[in-house]
């Protein structure tokens, strides 16, 4: 008997981006109500490892591949292999709202002709058939959906539902498929990959301190001689964002921006927070000289506690903020960075 | 080369976008090109005045959607085409996507479709890898720089943006391209292309056009809401010194037990 909930695992390098386990903690929850257990898929070459912790975070039985063709990401070679193993069994598919996620989700959803429902954040079961709930307009308006084909694809968004505990007294063995796609059928070659500078991304972080136009205002600061204005203004706004750094690491978060920070040139855009950067969600976020634009609001208003460090009494950020300091971002972050390694012992 | 970009019409970013008696509204806020398809478009143009050709901007919506084909001819796309049924309404992003499969294909022997990543009104971030599922071509999502592109070859390698890195790929044309904002900072539209769109007679293709009927669509929204109230009371920290305000707050912010 299969099971009618699966979910896609999305391994990279050998490491399971951390929403796989919270997609297989909704396929567990959505199987108490549909019957049967979470069928997980992982893919790639030599993913044994993260094939055997499907089974502690929840999934009853595990498919993995072991072939060079799976080795890197390649859409097409991933969803041939998914739609053809999902078809006419699954009822549910799910995954990670990660680049990769998505994709597959989409490319499946063409191949089983069925429906996908991207970035999901709530789930129910209604007579059978899953309901789900996702933000549109960067979370202005929420909005219900409903696919009526098989399978429902459903892609869950990264910290909207906990994380499964890992269990390690549960274990099975990983059952082997094989490719469908031969190497010469697909499409693409990957020729090289480039890892991030390191530190956390923004859109798995559970603290955020994130740093606006507002950290380049520094008038303590004289920039070295031989910098023109608009060089002057961002080597400024460095040594603002350096403060934000210090405090994200302290916390063990990542450094956010604002979208003026970075149109501004002040820090590359993988750092950017809002309608048109990433929308997050972290149990902290702590925004430094931002005034809170509604694109910026959008991106960041869902938020577990929300702090304001700004000089503007009026600045619409303080309408969400649980805490709010009116003042200097240069005076405060220093002795706040302080006091919190203190308090973490770090 | 043959080049188009697919460009929607969305409620500016900067709209407050309510739902009032059941109706999704934005008040006065203007519509305007979805924003992430302005960079879509850039990437376009940047690889015609390359290596030559042409690029058409392709719409499907009401009317409406053709200001959006206007901004684009307006940057400097040579040809707009809006898809246009009344039949479509209430389409999901699998049915759009044939119907921008069928059109691209109607256009005939294009090379690169580009795409912005997602729109921001329906957030889904699907319709480019569905629409290249649809041709068959493979899908390049999420593309942060063409690093290079053979006419002759028929050849383009990207890097693309991932969660843990870049990932560089190669691929034969044609090929569906979704680019994300660091591939390159819009051109605003320039006087004389502001003139010509304005003169530009944009041709709307129905689905009978399309020589297809309406596809089926399977996903349904029952219920649309604005989301709870953010139930805050803010508390303003202050102090003598801001070492006494940065003990206050990081004292609150251990209180709220979330790190």
């Amino acid at each position: 008997m299969s099971n009618k909930v699966w979910v896609y695992i999305d391994q990279f390098k050998g490491k399971a981006h951390p929403g796989s386990w919270e997609a297989l903690g909704v396929g567990n929850s959505l199987a108490e109500k549909l019957g049967g257990g979470v069928t997980a898929l992982v893919f790639g070459e030599g993913a044994q490892d993260v094939a055997a912790a499907a089974f502690r975070f929840g999934a009853s039985e595990v498919f993995f591949t072991d072939a060079p063709s799976m080795a890197d990401y390649r859409p097409e070679a991933y969803a041939a292999l998914i739609s053809k193993m999902v078809k006419d069994v699954a009822e549910v598919l799910l995954f990670p709202t990660t680049t990769r996620g998505r994709e597959l989700a989409a490319i499946c959803s063409m191949d089983l002709n069925t429906g996908v429902m991207p970035d999901v954040i709530g789930l129910e079961v209604v007579d059978g058939r899953v309901v789900a709930t996702r933000p549109v307009y960067a979370g202005k308006l929420l909005t219900k959906a409903v696919c009526e084909a098989t399978p429902q694809i459903i892609t869950t968004r990264t910290r909207a539902f906990p994380a499964p505990k890992e269990d390690p007294a549960r274990s099975g063995t990983p059952v082997r498929v094989e490719p469908v796609m031969a190497e010469e059928q697909i499409q693409t070659k990957v020729v090289e990959y480039a890892p991030s500078g390191g530190g956390v991304s923004v859109s798995d972080a559970a603290v955020i301190v994130s740093g606006g136009r507002g950290v380049s205002n520094n008038p303590a600061l004289t920039p070295p001689a031989g910098l023109d204005e608009k060089q002057a203004e961002i080597w400024r706004a460095q040594q603002g964002f350096k403060l934000v750094g210090e405090l994200a690491q302290v916390l063990g978060g990542a450094v956010g921006a604002s979208r003026a920070a970075v149109d501004a040139g002040y820090i590359p855009y993988e750092h950017q927070v809002g309608q048109t950067g990433k929308v997050v969600s972290p149990d902290l976020y702590i925004a430094c000289g931002i005034s809170g634009a509604i694109q910026h609001q959008a991106g960041m208003r869902t938020s577990k506690v929300i702090v304001a460090i700004n000089k503007d009494p009026e600045a619409p950020i303080f309408k969400l903020a649980r805490f709010g300091v009116v003042g200097d971002l240069f005076a405060i972050l220093p002795p706040l960075t302080e006091a919190m390694r203190k308090r973490l012992g770090k | 080369m043959k080049i188009v970009v697919c460009v929607k019409q969305v409620p500016d970013s900067a709209a407050k976008v309510v739902v009032e008696n059941g109706q999704v509204t934005w008040g006065d806020a203007p519509l305007v090109i979805n924003p992430w398809d302005e960079f879509a478009v850039e990437a376009a143009l940047l690889q015609q005045e390359a290596h030559g050709g042409e690029v058409i901007a392709l719409s499907m919506g009401g009317e409406s959607a053709r200001e959006a084909l206007k901004h684009a001819l307006a940057m400097g796309c040579s040809q707009a085409i809006l898809v246009s049924d009344p039949a479509m309404a209430g389409s999901d992003s699998q049915a759009v996507a044939r119907v921008l499969a069928a059109a691209i294909q109607k256009i005939g022997d294009v090379d690169l479709a580009f795409f912005g990543k997602q729109a921001i009104d329906g957030d889904m971030g699907v319709t480019a890898a569905q629409t290249a599922r649809a041709l068959g071509w493979p899908m390049l999502s999420q593309v942060s720089v063409i690093q290079a592109l053979d006419p002759a070859s028929k050849t383009i390698r990207v890097a693309r943006s991932m969660e843990e890195g870049r990932q560089v790929v190669e691929a034969r044309f044609p090929a569906v391209v979704s680019v994300g904002k660091d591939i390159a900072e819009p051109r605003y539209p320039s006087f004389m292309g502001i003139r010509k769109a304005s003169r530009a007679v944009i041709p709307t293709w129905s689905l009978a056009d399309l020589g297809m009927t309406v596809p089926t669509s399977v996903v349904k929204w029952p219920e649309i809401t604005n989301p709870p109230a953010r139930e805050v009371v803010t508390e303003i920290i202050s102090g003598d010194s801001p070492q006494e305000i940065a003990e206050k707050l990081a004292d609150k912010i251990l209180a709220e037990k979330v790190l």
